[in-house]
Formats: C-alpha cells, sequence, structure tokens
C-alpha cells in the first residue's frame, strides 16, 4: 500500500527521471486511494483474458534466458559434478580442497570488502556535495564522475597499471600488482554508483526533518547519526551490496592488474580453463562464484525491500549552496576526482602519446598497422568488430529489456501474480551477478554443437554481451516504469485509449529518456565487455578489448604504447556513446 | 428500459474487506449524483468499480439497461477525473484537453480544445506545459479533458480536494455550471457536505460500503434516515423525547430522536437556564458549550461575550431541527 504520499521506488542505479505526479493530497484519501492504487493492472481491457497476452510477452525473454543463460551456466553446474565415470564429486572436492582455491577466495572477498568499504566511505561526501550542494561546475563534476562507471574493464587495468609499473609516475610506490592497486581501481569504477545511488535519494530528502532535529537541541554530528544517516540507510545498503557484487565479479582489471599473485574467482576460472584447460575445476569454482552471487542478490533483494517503506521525501530536489562547514566534503571529494579518476585517465592519455622517438602520435599510427605480427587484425578493425557486435548485443538486449521491464512493471491484483512478479524480478536480474567469465565459458561448452551449434556464428558474441547487458537495461528502465502513476493509464484508458494507445501515448513518452540512458549503457557495456567476449572471440575476429589485452601481454615498449592508444581509443569511444545517450532532449513538449 | 446508469447490487472486494457492500445507485441522464462519504468509506472503490478499474465481487452495471459489467475501460465512455487531476505531464494543456480527440483533423481538434479551454475559462492556455499550471487551472484542465470525451457519464473522484478553501467553493459553482451547460451527466464522489450540497441533484450516503440514503439535498437535510446519516451531515445532538420536551420541544415521538442541526440550539429568553462550560470566540460572537438538561453536551451561539461559569437560557428553532429514528448506533451520548 503507499499510504502516506510518497516513497522511495527503488534504488535506480541511474536516477531515473520521476514522474510521480502526485500532490500532497491529505493522508486520509490518500490511503483510500492505496487501496485502490493496489489492483491496477494497467486498467486497460478486461479483466479476462489479460494472463494470456502477458504470457505471450513474457515467452520471449523466458525462452532467451532459458537457453541463453540458464542452460549453459546449468551445463557448467553440471559439468563439475560428472567425470568419464558418471556422476562424482572428485572435481569439486579436489577443488575445494585446494589451498589455492581458498586463497583465491578470500582474495575475492578481500578485496570485495575493501573495494565496498572505500567505495562508500569516498562516495558519501560526493553524494552530498554533487546532490544536495548546488555550485558552479556541478554539471562538469557530475559528469567526470560518471565516466569512470561505464569506462570498459580492460582501459580500467591499462590506465592503473601505467601509472603503477615501475617507470611510471607512481612506480617508486611499489604498486605494481599488489592489493591496494587493485582495490583503487574497484574504487574508481564503482565511486559513482554509491554517489548516483546515495546522492539521487539525498536530494530528495525533507531537510524539515533534519531541521526539525537541529531546533531540538541536536548537534550537526547528531543530527547526522540519528536522522540522516537512517534516512539514507537503504540507499546505502542497495548501493554497497551492488558494489560489492561487481568488485566480487570483477575481472578484467584485476587480471590485468593483479599479476600472478592476485585474483578473483572470475581470473581463476579463466585461468583454469583458458591456462590450464582444467574444466572440472573451472566448473567447481563457477559453483563457487555462484554461491557468492546469489549471497549477495538476497542481501540486495533484502535491503531493497527495506527500502520499499515509505520516508519523508520532497517532490522537487532540495539543494543548498557551499558552507563553510563543508569543507571537510570538498576536500575529500577534490582528492578522489583529481587523484583517483582524472590522474589514471590523464596518465593513460600522456602515456599513449609517447612514443620511442619523444611524444606524438606514432602510437595511434600503429593502430592501422599490424606491427606485433601475432595478432591477426589491426586495431581499426577490432574497432570495427566491436561496434558491430555490441550494435547487434544492444538491439536485442533493448527488445528484450524493454519486455521485461513492461512486464515487471505490472501491478497485479492477486496475491499470486505479486508473488510470480517478484521471483521473476529476481530471476531476471541473475545475470547481473553471474559473472560473465561464467556465461562465456558456459557457452563455450553448450553452444558448440547441435541442436543449437553456433560456434562459427558471429552471433555468438552478442548474444553473450546481450544476457551481460540485459539486466543493465532492466534497471534502467524498470524504476521509471515504475514510477509512473498507474492512474496516468487509468484516466488515459477512461478517456476512450485503449491498451496499445496508452501504451503508445503514455508509457512511452514517459520513459523516452529512460530508454535512452538504457540504450547507452547497453551499449557501452557491450563496447568493453571482456569476460564473456574473452572466451568466445574467435582469433579473426577479435574485438577491441580482447585487443587490447592481448598487446598488454605482450614485450616490448611499443605494444604497450599500441595497447594505451587503444585503451584510450576504446575509453572515448564509450564516454562518446554515453554523452550522446545523455544527450536526450528533456520530457518532449509539444504543443501538440 | 431505464435510461442512464443503474449499478445494481454491486460490490467490491479486498481479501476479506468488503469495501463496497451491495449498493445499488442510478444516474439519470442529465442528473448528476453526489456520493458523499467519510475516508475509508469505499466511496473511491465504487466509483473505480463503476468505471471498470476494480473488478466486481458481486452485482452488475449496466447503461440503458445494456449490460456494460464485461466492457473494458475504455469502451465504456465512463470518464474518470481524478483527485489531483493526473494530467499526462508529457504533453501540453492543448495535448490533454484534445487526448480524447485524436480521431480528429488537426484543424477541427485545436478548434474543439479552444473551444473547451473557454468552457472552463483558461482562454489561450493550450500551447503551455502542464508543470506551469496551479492547482485550479489543472482541475479546470483535467475537467475540459473530461469533457472532451463526450462521456456517457463524468465521474469525479473528490476532485477538488487538493484545493485550498476558496477556491474549492468557487470551482464548485463553475463545475456545476460546466455540467449543466453540457448535459453531462455526473457521479461526483465527495467527502464534503457542502460541496455535495452544492453540485448534486441527488446525494447518496455511503458508510462502511453501505448505501445509508439517496435523496435530493434538501430531503436528505430534512429527513435524514438515520442517525448516521444525519451525525455525518453535522446534526447533533441526538434528543430523546423527553430531553426535547425539557428544552420547551415536546411532541417527538417515541422511538424517534430530535436531531439538532448547528444553529438549532439558540439563544431565548423564555427558554431553560443551563451552565457555559466552555466558550470559543467568533466575530462578534460567542460559541458556547453548555450541558443541557439530561446531561447532554450542546454548543449554543451568543451575540455578545459570555464566560465559563455564566449561565445563559437556549431553546430550540424547530426550523433547525430533524426527527431521525432512534436506530443502532444510537446507545452512546454525544
Amino acid at each position: 500500500m503507499d499510504g502516506g504520499g510518497r516513497r522511495v521506488t527503488r534504488a535506480p542505479f541511474a536516477p531515473g527521471r520521476s514522474v510521480r505526479s502526485r500532490s500532497a493530497g491529505g493522508e486520509r484519501s490518500d490511503r483510500e486511494r492505496g487501496r485502490g492504487g493496489r489492483d491496477v493492472r494497467g486498467a486497460t481491457g478486461t479483466f479476462a483474458h489479460r494472463g494470456a497476452v502477458w504470457a505471450a510477452v513474457a515467452v520471449v525473454p523466458v525462452a532467451f534466458l532459458a537457453v541463453f543463460f540458464a542452460w549453459p551456466v546449468g551445463a557448467l553446474v553440471a559439468k563439475g559434478f560428472v567425470d568419464e565415470t558418471g556422476f562424482s564429486l572428485t572435481g569439486v572436492s579436489e577443488v575445494l580442497a585446494a589451498q589455492r582455491t581458498w586463497r583465491i577466495v578470500g582474495q575475492t572477498l578481500a578485496q570485495a570488502v575493501a573495494g565496498t568499504a572505500g567505495s562508500v566511505l569516498l562516495g558519501l561526501p560526493g553524494a552530498y556535495l554533487l546532490y544536495r550542494c548546488t555550485f558552479p561546475g556541478r554539471r562538469l563534476l557530475r559528469a567526470v564522475v560518471a565516466v569512470p562507471f561505464v569506462l570498459p574493464t580492460v582501459v580500467v587495468g591499462v590506465a592503473f597499471k601505467s601509472l603503477l609499473i615501475p617507470s611510471g609516475p607512481l612506480g617508486f610506490l611499489g604498486l605494481d600488482a599488489s592489493f591496494p592497486a587493485i582495490v583503487a581501481a574497484l574504487v574508481f569504477f564503482n565511486y559513482s554508483v554509491v554517489v548516483r545511488t546515495v546522492g539521487g535519494l539525498w536530494s530528495r530528502l525533507d531537510p524539515r526533518t533534519a531541521e526539525a532535529a537541529r531546533s531540538l537541541g541536536a548537534t550537526r554530528a547528531r543530527v547526522w547519526w540519528t536522522v540522516t544517516l537512517p534516512a539514507l540507510a537503504p540507499a546505502i545498503a542497495a548501493a554497497a551490496s551492488l558494489v560489492f557484487l561487481f568488485c566480487a565479479t570483477a575481472f578484467g582489471t584485476v587480471l590485468i592488474l593483479g599479476g600472478s599473485s592476485w585474483g578473483t574467482i572470475e581470473t581463476e576460472i579463466w585461468y583454469q580453463t583458458t591456462q590450464l584447460l582444467d574444466l572440472p575445476a573451472a566448473a567447481a569454482l563457477s559453483i563457487l562464484q555462484l554461491v557468492v552471487v546469489a549471497a549477495c542478490l538476497l542481501v540486495a533483494d533484502a535491503t531493497r525491500a527495506r527500502q520499499e517503506r515509505a520516508l519523508r521525501l520532497v517532490g522537487g530536489t532540495r539543494e543548498q549552496r557551499l558552507r563553510a562547514s563543508d569543507a571537510p566534503a570538498i576536500l575529500v571529494t577534490g582528492v578522489v576526482v583529481v587523484g583517483l579518476l582524472l590522474a589514471p585517465m590523464a596518465n593513460l592519455v600522456w602515456r599513449s602519446l609517447q612514443t620511442a622517438s619523444g611524444v606524438g602520435l606514432g602510437n595511434y599510427a600503429n593502430l592501422s598497422g599490424e606491427a606485433s605480427g601475432t595478432i591477426a587484425v589491426s586495431v581499426w578493425q577490432a574497432t570495427a568488430n566491436s561496434l558491430v557486435t555490441a550494435a547487434a548485443a544492444t538491439l536485442i538486449a533493448l527488445g528484450l529489456g524493454s519486455m521485461v521491464s513492461y512486464l515487471l512493471s505490472r501491478r497485479p491484483a492477486s496475491r499470486a501474480g505479486r508473488g510470480v512478479l517478484r521471483f521473476a524480478d529476481g530471476a531476471f536480474m541473475l545475470p547481473l551477478g553471474t559473472s560473465a567469465v561464467t556465461v562465456g565459458f558456459g557457452f563455450l561448452i553448450t553452444l558448440n554443437r547441435p541442436p543449437l551449434d553456433l560456434r562459427s556464428s558471429w552471433l555468438l558474441i552478442p548474444i553473450a554481451q546481450a544476457v551481460v547487458a540485459l539486466p543493465l537495461v532492466v534497471r534502467n528502465l524498470l524504476p521509471t516504469l515504475r514510477a509512473i502513476d498507474p492512474r496516468l493509464q487509468q484516466a488515459a484508458a477512461t478517456l476512450g485509449a485503449g491498451p496499445g494507445r496508452v501504451l503508445a501515448t503514455i508509457d512511452v513518452p514517459l520513459a523516452w529518456r529512460a530508454f535512452g540512458l538504457a540504450t547507452g549503457f547497453a551499449f557501452a557495456t557491450s563496447l568493453g565487455e571482456f569476460g564473456a567476449t574473452s572466451f568466445l572471440a574467435r582469433p579473426d575476429r577479435p574485438t577491441l578489448p580482447v585487443v587490447i589485452f592481448q598487446l598488454i601481454g605482450r614485450p616490448g615498449a611499443e605494444n604497450a604504447g599500441t595497447a594505451m592508444a587503444a585503451a584510450v581509443v576504446l575509453a572515448v569511444l564509450t564516454a562518446a556513446v554515453m554523452a550522446v545517450a545523455e544527450w536526450v532532449a528533456p520530457v518532449e513538449v509539444r504543443p501538440w | 428500459m431505464v435510461k442512464g446508469l443503474v449499478a445494481e447490487h454491486i460490490s467490491v472486494r479486498f481479501g476479506a474487506v468488503a469495501a463496497v457492500d451491495d449498493v445499488t445507485l442510478a444516474v439519470a441522464p442529465g442528473e448528476i449524483v453526489a456520493v458523499l462519504g467519510a475516508s475509508g468509506s469505499g466511496k473511491s472503490s465504487l466509483l473505480r468499480a463503476i468505471a471498470g478499474l476494480e473488478p466486481l465481487s458481486g452485482g452488475r452495471v449496466t447503461w440503458d439497461g445494456a449490460d456494460v459489467t464485461g466492457v473494458p475501460v475504455h469502451q465504456r465512455g465512463f470518464v474518470v477525473m481524478f483527485q489531483d487531476g493526473q494530467l499526462f505531464p508529457h504533453l501540453s494543456v492543448g495535448g490533454n484537453v484534445g487526448y480524447a480527440l485524436n480521431r480528429l483533423d488537426a484543424s477541427r481538434r485545436r478548434e474543439r480544445v479552444a473551444e473547451l479551454l473557454g468552457l472552463v475559462g483558461l482562454d489561450g492556455y493550450a500551447p503551455r506545459p502542464i508543470t506551469a499550471l496551479s492547482g485550479g487551472e489543472a482541475q479546470r484542465v483535467a475537467l475540459a479533458r473530461s469533457l472532451a470525451a463526450q462521456p456517457r457519464l463524468l465521474m469525479l473522484d473528490e476532485p477538488l480536494s487538493s484545493l485550498d478553501a476558496g477556491l474549492r467553493e468557487r470551482l464548485t459553482g463553475e463545475l456545476a455550471l460546466a455540467l449543466r451547460t453540457t448535459g453531462t451527466p455526473a457521479l461526483h464522489v465527495t467527502h464534503d457536505q457542502d460541496e455535495a450540497f452544492a453540485i448534486a441533484d441527488r446525494v447518496a450516503v455511503l458508510s462502511a460500503g453501505r448505501l445509508l440514503q439517496v435523496d435530493t439535498p434538501a430531503a436528505l437535510w430534512t429527513h435524514p434516515a438515520g442517525r448516521e446519516v444525519a451525525e455525518f451531515l453535522g446534526y447533533g445532538p441526538f434528543l430523546a423525547p423527553s430531553e426535547a420536551a425539557a428544552l420547551g420541544r415536546p411532541g417527538t415521538p417515541a422511538g424517534t430522536l430530535l436531531a439538532l442541526g448547528p444553529d438549532a440550539l439558540v439563544p431565548d429568553p423564555d427558554g431553560v437556564r443551563v451552565p457555559v462550560l466552555a466558550t470559543a470566540h467568533g466575530r462578534g460572537e460567542t460559541f458556547c458549550d453548555v450541558t443541557l438538561p439530561g446531561g447532554r453536551a450542546g454548543t449554543v451561539r451568543l451575540k455578545g461575550i459570555a464566560e465559563p461559569g455564566d449561565h445563559v437560557t437556549v431553546g430550540i428553532d424547530p426550523a433547525g431541527c430533524a426527527v431521525v429514528p432512534q436506530d443502532g448506533g444510537a446507545a452512546a451520548a454525544p
């Protein structure tokens, strides 16, 4: 029930524009309306026959995920329990008995905990400054902060590595291939998740609650601990569980930065598969990974449910000018932005311009050649591959994601219906947590023979990338669709609009901006996708991240320089995609 | 054949709770019926059920004698105007008003929108964005949008309750005028007695999902069907025949109560002397809470000043009273 006016719907990953247009019209009638608001099933059409329509819409994404997610991952899990003689626990127990396994698990958890703690601690002042305060240049700063999250993991890895290798500007610290280096890269990557999720809620907290506490005699510190922090807690918990998930499944960054001494379960699966060819061990590790991810998702779901509770939020955003007491937040955020976010990127660009003959564009000239010999295509060809693949993946992910989001945004009247939706909500989020490596590995062992032999099809990679991007699309679209007041759809229906017209004239226009953002996220994610692609890319048709990884692993300054230049190209492409996506015209206001 | 809307024995249940319980209600062509009830009385559920937004658990809805219970919302021709307007935020004022006119060509539509905006007193507002409207303007746009659909029946779900008192009063008059000008039959849900009385041909009083009485405003006021209705309309205290006689009004039939309206207790030099318990001051007058013979509390309006502890002499003005049967809820004294 949504008595008492506004509530937080769900931590949007990218803050969707709220289209809930409810005036604070008296608690009593709100409560009464809440009861009415429960049914609503779109308010289009009769109450019969709807189930059949929903089922028809649901079949496509469910079938897709069954074939391209459940089956490969299930087959992979099964492989862990089977050897030549049939069912066997030998593979799993060997892996579980190995000391190396527990070292890797320990490293995974340690990195995830440290990365999450760092992101939250540094992200809170950032959320305050960028979403609660107003100052010149805030828009630019928000854009800067948003960039790292969409950067390909390979680029982040290369950027930090170029900073920390002995010949780099911070080489004297001796942090190459170290725990702090990995944690710093994870914080770099996830800082914006905390800032955006927490900031989105913070900007809409009613400041009068805190003011009331102040007037009751509480100090600033007491207000923070007793009023503000508890109000933010759901958003912090949601952000933290998401960041933990991303950190625990980190692959590309750790693979590049960790060297031989540091890894995650993800990198270990990759290592066991591609280097040692030990498939049962990799399968067993994948199972371990699924356990970790499932635990994360359960925690995330619990915090999400808590977030549904009503909070005192205001309609617009509340902002204040900077005050002297904001100095610590400014300091922390300044150091993070300059030292942690900008420095690695600036250094990457700088290094990409350094050639044997001094500063110049030589490395970029090499992108068109096959100077290294062993890589079959030029970097530009790989870039073209990446763009085509990402476009296909985006189409698939958007099509399916729209259907899934539309279905999940319905509000069934029956208890059973709500239960099914809640379950489906979790099920469609599972690929978000399941490692890309597991997906890629699963494809490798299932889709390479009849009934479905896609081994030689170029579609294999877009499909894998779409599986990875699908949850991102849903997370971008769903909060906006859910925030559409069902009475808008009802009003349209009573004005004579059928279900199709309601969809076309109400839902689609209101979700348009979120759709643009979802497109951007899907394209950027697919462009930089490395985990699954690294398993599936054929040698004669690699994508850009794969080529960068191959280049960085080769000896020689020239290869390193080309890798830097290629990483810059990938970063610029990704950032450009996101910039275009963010630049969607504001809500269309047309005279007709 | 019955013309217009008939809701026959309809019920709406939410789990074990009956929000609407066996309600039968008719709206004739051109008629405005107000559904009056406190919050939680089920009046919004009743409206939503008739509109087709809420599944019925019993009964049926007919229009001109034809059963429309299974007809989808958008084909019923029953337009709902919601409490807070529910204007489409991505469309301009003109886009909202013209929403139901999508079958007209653009120039005809523009004309019609201008006409409707004129009807609600918003000439020239068509190109404006929704966000620039005040609360009152938004409701006028919502009304114009609803009328554009030429509804067979307009259903208004507390359309004015989020507005401030002065504006509400003015808009109530304008709303009634617009409905009568266009001859639109309407079902108007409200918790505000004055609004219901001002706008409706007939008023239906709903409580706990049950219909207590349907009558013209005048008949409802002079002959409330029972104590609960009278109480909701603002009557009280309720005097037993002996208590009424003690205040100089004998003749209340046995088994009934004399319900005192807001101005039924008046200063009367020939009346009964009663003690003043508390006072509240108005402009040039004093509201005195007094204890009546028999122990019930009442309020009398006095020209001039009185203080607690004073005594006043009061009597009953029969024009402000109603006689109601002593129904189930009569036991508790007010």
